[in-house]
């Protein structure tokens, strides 16, 4: 198990205010690793597109929520949990396919922007008990490191 | 928030976006493009994204919802000066496959 060496947890309420928040507030939180520019835009989007799927899919729009957001850096990576209480998603694999969305005039791209910039992509769903986004990026060149010696 | 300032050039209605297009901007972005271009009678619309900081797939569901609504009507779409980090995203996303991208509005008002 990695030793953790930092962690930040993040509440609040199920409104689209708060969506730059999260993006800000984890970028932030990511600029303590060896991000370049380009690496924060893309924990940027992934986040938007998170915390979007939490307010419009989990809960529906309904404002009286709670989105929560757990990172954590361990050793050399970023971890971040993105998680809502909401209604679920009934097919995990449907719902990570590009351009599927379930409501008309959005793009259904929001786990493809999460699976494009982050290294990896995590999906737990429970109908009716809500959902669990974990991503994980590394700075490039550590990744390229850890390339070399494997 | 985000900033929309419009003009008319005949049947082109040319949009001047600044600020942030995700959950917050959607409906302010997709209800004003729509009235201006709904009181101008545009065929056709211009989007300066010059001054838009950040896009994800919220603002470019408008940005597609549009497109589907003007083709519909035989009109044309086309993106100018988006930033690097934008057009980054409109790559991805495939828009700019439907949509022409443009560095200036003059060069995109020829093409309408």
């Amino acid at each position: 198990m990695t030793a953790i060496k930092n962690q930040m947890k993040l509440s609040f309420m199920s409104i689209p205010e708060n969506v730059p928040l999260a993006r800000v507030t984890v970028a932030a939180f990511a600029s303590q690793l060896d991000f370049t520019l380009e690496d924060l835009e893309e924990i940027r989007v992934a986040v938007s597109e998170a915390v979007s799927n939490c307010i419009i899919h989990g809960y529906k729009n309904d404002p009286n929520y709670t989105v929560s957001i757990i990172c954590t850096v361990f050793e050399d990576v970023l971890e971040i949990s993105i998680e809502d209480q909401g209604v679920g998603i009934e097919d995990v694999s449907q719902a990570m396919q590009a351009a599927f969305s379930t409501e008309s005039d959005r793009m259904g791209l929001g786990f493809t922007f999460m699976q494009s910039f982050m290294d990896k992509l995590n999906v737990e769903s429970s109908l009716n008990k809500g959902t669990k986004v974990t991503m994980v990026k590394r700075p490039l060149d550590v990744a390229a490191a850890a390339l070399e010696e494997s | 928030m985000i900033k929309l300032s419009f003009s008319n050039n005949k049947k082109t209605t040319i949009v001047r976006v600044a600020g942030e297009l995700d959950l917050v901007a959607a409906d302010q972005f997709r209800n004003e493009i729509d009235a201006a271009m709904e009181k101008n009678c545009s065929d056709n619309i211009i989007m300066n994204l010059n001054g838009v900081r950040f896009i994800d797939s919220s603002g470019l569901g408008v940005i597609l919802g549009r497109y589907k609504k003007i083709k519909m009507r035989g009109g044309k779409m086309a993106l100018v000066s988006a930033p690097v980090q934008v057009k980054r995203i409109l790559e991805l996303s495939g828009v700019l496959n439907i949509a022409s991208s443009y560095e200036t509005e003059d060069e995109a008002l020829q093409a309408m």
